[in-house]
């Protein structure tokens, strides 16, 4: 086991706590960078898209993870980040210029959404914000002119710097560059007075107050974060699917990406990332076995959105801390191994909280 | 030196007056106690000292400033600090990260400069790390630094939460029944850092307290409260003694009240 002896406050917002971190995260972003020389067309085009669906899950974590508002509602994010890229590149307008708008465009968009809902949580926002989505995805749908509606349109090919970004490894490449930008933005809010807040108004909205946290201000602020990134993994969504057509941006996408934080683990940003990677494979991994299932499971319609939600409910009920609690519990069991206890992992029984003042 | 003023302030809920005209004064530097039985409104005047609630009528001023209608999030910024009945700490986060949350009030950094960690953010989170040490320091809770709140018992808890109001560096600080929960030893612990808060930091202090050990022990004047309103003010050994104060707690006619 490795005890940390800290000697500098510094070293407490450091992004990494020791040089072992280092040596570790190094070591992945090299496999990362070289993955395209060992994996097929197929394989980099589908971590291509657990990258875009992290990017996603990172916007969605700071606002459910770490703010405690939830959101059904953005796959409409998603979708308005691919339609602005897009149609901004078939006006002419370079990729590089049109990515960064995507984002900044649906953060206004979340601003939009957010500042209305200040005063809702929990089932009142996820309503809200389900209506939200379903009015931005009747908005593809009916605004023909720009979208093209149900026909869809054809994405161009974006260039960056006069080299054509083609094929599953271009995507990639772009995509693990934004994942890893958006990654090192979340971490430094995480680290910084904005999302101490955040963390303040998920636990206790009155003492966040007393506190001097001003609510609708941070709230509206993790909104626009949160659909700002979830608008640029939309960008890079457009150059995956190459075809846009509104149903790709449905309530089950919305779904997913709420999977996508619960069983990555509530409250972790590498969760995010282990969440998007279980929303992506799982699908993979079913059509490998399908055949080969017994009794016909595989030939069922719906298998797939059934093992989704089971999975969720399972997640829920015996391992609240999802895959990222999965992991560190593995962790700790081997730098305390042998000495695992029964208790090591269970909570103290909350005391009751006031409730006249929620 | 008058530091705080409630004037005439009132609020109904519905049909019921949980606090009906009542004013007092808090000297610079006393701590002055409210003591009352249970649903007397004690709770309830805190709650509109740090703007939860809105007065029906009165004013409330500070330091000569009136802060009747100032927003809920602005009340620390004024030097106001409070803590809470039931504990309001947040229970997913770090001790320290508690603490820095007390220090929200004085960051004073942009946005844009959070999202990339400029040299600034880091040079003030490093200042506001070596407030919350001291405050860590002088509550003795170094032992405690990374813990989850939520995995702290009860007593820790509630100096925690005395010390994230310290955080603030306030002016006033409101404690709402500091000694709830805790036993015969951290009540008298609490009650010591209560006169070290007043005597070596000169904060102002108004508290709920029903512990009359505790009032005694710390408090240069208490004022009682009944159905919210005033019943009596004065020295703590006055105001115990007064015959309302008396047949409030112990039943009987209460003539001012009906």
């Amino acid at each position: 086991m490795r005890y940390l002896f800290r000697t500098q406050y510094r070293q407490d917002i450091a992004l990494w706590r020791h040089n072992g971190d280092l040596v570790w995260y190094g070591l992945l972003t090299v496999l990362v960078l070289i993955a395209p020389l060992l994996l097929g067309e197929f394989y980099i085009g589908e971590l291509g898209a657990v990258f875009i669906f992290a990017i996603a899950g990172v916007g969605l974590m700071l606002l459910v993870g770490y703010t405690g508002l939830i959101s059904l509602g953005h796959a409409a994010f998603l979708g308005i980040g691919a339609y602005v890229n897009a149609v901004l590149l078939a006006q002419g307008v370079p990729f590089l210029v049109t990515l960064p708008l995507a984002g900044a465009f649906t953060a206004l968009c979340g601003a939009a959404i957010g500042r209305p809902t200040l005063r809702m949580s929990g089932l009142y926002l996820a309503i809200a914000t389900l209506a939200f989505g379903s009015i931005v995805g009747t908005v593809f749908q009916k605004w023909t002119a720009v979208t093209g509606g149900f026909d869809g349109f054809a994405v161009p090919t974006p260039y960056i710097f006069g080299i054509p970004i083609e094929g599953a490894t271009g995507i990639y490449y772009v995509s693990l560059v934004v994942l890893a930008f958006v990654l090192w933005i979340s971490a430094n809010l995480l680290r910084s007075p904005t999302g101490r807040a955040m963390v303040a108004i998920r636990d206790s909205e009155v003492s966040a107050q007393s506190m001097g946290i001003q609510l609708a201000r941070y709230k509206t602020i993790v909104f626009a974060v949160s659909a700002g990134m979830t608008g640029l993994a939309g960008a890079l969504f457009a150059h995956y699917v190459r075809y846009l057509a509104p149903d790709a941006f449905d309530v089950l996408l919305s779904v997913q990406f709420v999977t996508i934080v619960f069983v990555g683990g509530l409250g972790s940003l590498r969760g995010a990332i282990l969440g998007a990677m279980f929303v992506r494979l799982l699908p993979q991994f079913i059509a490998v076995v399908r055949d080969d299932l017994p009794f016909g499971i595989g030939r069922l319609p719906g298998l797939e959105p059934s093992l989704f939600g089971l999975v969720l409910v399972f997640v829920i009920l015996f391992q609240p801390g999802g895959l990222n609690g999965m992991w560190l519990k593995i962790k700790q069991w081997f730098q305390a191994f042998p000495f695992k206890r029964q208790t090591s992992f269970r909570r103290q029984k909350s005391y009751a909280k006031s409730e006249r003042l929620r | 030196m008058i530091a705080f003023q409630a004037q005439d302030i009132s609020v109904r809920f519905g049909g019921i007056r949980a606090v009906d005209s009542v004013s007092f004064d808090v000297r610079r530097g006393e701590v002055f106690a409210i003591i009352g039985p249970n649903g007397a409104g004690k709770t309830t005047i805190f709650n509109l000292i740090s703007r939860i609630y809105n007065s029906t009528s009165g004013k409330l001023i500070f330091e000569d400033k009136e802060f009747t209608h100032t927003p809920a999030w602005q009340i620390a910024g004024l030097g106001i600090a409070r803590t809470f009945q039931n504990i309001e700490l947040f229970p997913n986060a770090t001790l320290l990260q508690n603490l820095l949350i007390g220090r929200h009030c004085h960051s004073r950094v942009g946005f844009a400069a959070e999202l990339l960690f400029l040299p600034s953010v880091r040079k003030a989170e490093l200042r506001h790390r070596e407030k919350v040490e001291d405050v860590i320091a002088f509550l003795g809770l170094e032992h405690h630094r990374n813990s989850l709140i939520a995995n702290l018992p009860y007593g820790v808890r509630k100096v925690v939460e005395l010390g994230r109001a310290l955080c603030i560096e306030p002016k006033l600080l409101l404690l709402d029944e500091p000694s709830s929960g805790l036993n015969v030893e951290e009540t008298e612990g609490m009650g010591f850092w209560i006169e070290d808060i007043k005597k070596d930091l000169g904060i102002t202090v108004i508290m709920v307290e029903h512990d009359m050990a505790l009032v005694n022990q710390v408090s240069d004047r208490v004022m009682a409260l009944n159905y919210g309103k005033v019943l009596a003010m004065g020295t703590p050994q006055e105001v115990q003694s007064h015959p309302e104060v008396v047949r409030a707690y112990l039943g009987g006619e209460v003539e001012s009240v009906a």
